[in-house]
């Protein structure tokens, strides 16, 4: 298959956290999400109560490969940076490291340049800590143990659809 | 593409629901929906037009319970059947670790049907996948309408590798459930076949 299989490990998961949260703070956002372009939700830190942070995660995803189509009908590879401006929150999307998105939610208590500024930065991280996770899920898949799959059993599946 | 998290213990895959135009693929998720549990299941999500045609897709998030302490969740998208969005079609097999073929069983429909097979085929391999070597059920739709065509017809038909399949009657929810079931086995089963 093309894609392989994202895995992520707790002190990544940490890693990206991180991150985000310094970004909530940095650029005085309401919300940071990120989202790999197949539409799963991967971490989420700041104001996120009372949002419906799976469908958000799909609807990036959707959003960001109608676009990335949009690109290529007119010759550019992908549009990497989105901008949807609301009454009172607005949405700054962008591409990190080729597959994940970073989705920032703000509203007047921050500004565009500010978010802009900040997601810079944070991009620079979040792509260096996502290359990683590539190449350990890459060296992963040729071969090390450790997958709680390998040992499933015919049994485990079944169970769960046993009600 | 599945994702597994083992800082929150969970493991999502995506299932994409395929087939020609008014097949019942959003009825299919609309039964699923209704059916399960508000406990497992996230808010149903339908991009459509106004007259209530798929326009780029519908989402169903499923919790379907534990398998070795890992929460498994399956992401459940349709695509638009209309032949003119080929494009979002495209774009909604990116990263999907099953497919359901849902087949409309009238007579009529046997050439959509079909088109609708090869357009799988081509739009998979474009992403880099091959069907036959993914996990994949058939469903036959409508089975309880007057002109459906008869079972060995469309096994023929559209069946040739010898898949798991369906009968369905996806607006009654007849079917649907196993078919589900069937697919998600497939891509647990994938699963640990690639992690060995």
């Amino acid at each position: 298959m093309m894609d392989s299989q994202l895995v992520m490990y707790e002190e990544d998961f940490k890693r990206v956290l991180a991150v985000i949260q310094r970004l909530v703070r940095d650029a005085n956002a309401k919300g940071v999400f990120v989202v790999d372009k197949n539409g799963q939700l991967i971490a989420e830190a700041g104001e996120v109560r009372g949002i419906d942070t799976t469908s958000l995660a799909s609807l990036t995803a959707g959003s960001i490969a109608a676009t990335g189509g949009l690109a290529k009908l007119i010759g550019e590879e992908d549009f990497p940076t989105h901008f949807h401006q609301g009454v009172k929150d607005n949405l700054h999307i962008t591409i990190v490291a080729k597959r994940m998105i970073l989705v920032v939610i703000f509203d007047d208590r921050s500004s565009l340049g500010l978010v802009r500024l900040r997601v810079k930065k944070a991009s620079g991280e979040l792509g260096k800590i996502f290359e990683e996770l590539q190449k350990k899920s890459e060296a992963d898949q040729a071969g090390a143990p450790g997958s709680p799959f390998s040992e499933i059993t015919d049994d485990d599946i079944d169970n769960l659809f046993s009600d | 593409m599945s994702f597994i998290n083992y800082s929150s213990r969970e493991i999502n895959c995506k299932i994409v629901y395929y087939g020609p135009g008014l097949c019942g693929k959003t009825t299919n998720l609309q039964f699923i929906y209704n059916k399960t549990n508000p406990d497992l299941k996230g808010k149903m999500i339908s991009l459509a037009t106004e007259t209530e045609r798929t326009l780029f897709f519908d989402f169903l998030p499923l919790a379907l319970g534990q398998i070795r302490g890992f929460k498994t969740r399956f992401h459940l998208y349709t695509v638009p059947g209309q032949v003119f969005y080929d494009a979002s079609r495209k774009l909604i097999l990116k990263g999907v670790d099953g497919v359901v073929f849902v087949a409309d069983s009238q007579v009529e429909r046997m050439e959509a049907n079909l088109e609708s097979m090869d357009n799988l085929r081509i739009n998979l391999k474009e992403q880099g996948y091959e069907l036959d070597k993914m996990p994949f059920v058939i469903q036959y739709n409508k089975r309880d309408l007057p002109n459906a065509a008869p079972l060995e017809e469309l096994r023929r038909q559209l069946n040739t590798t010898g898949v798991p399949d369906f009968e369905a009657c996806a607006t009654d929810g007849g079917g649907v459930f196993e078919t589900l079931k069937a697919v998600a086995k497939g891509v647990l089963s994938d699963l640990k076949r690639l992690s060995r």
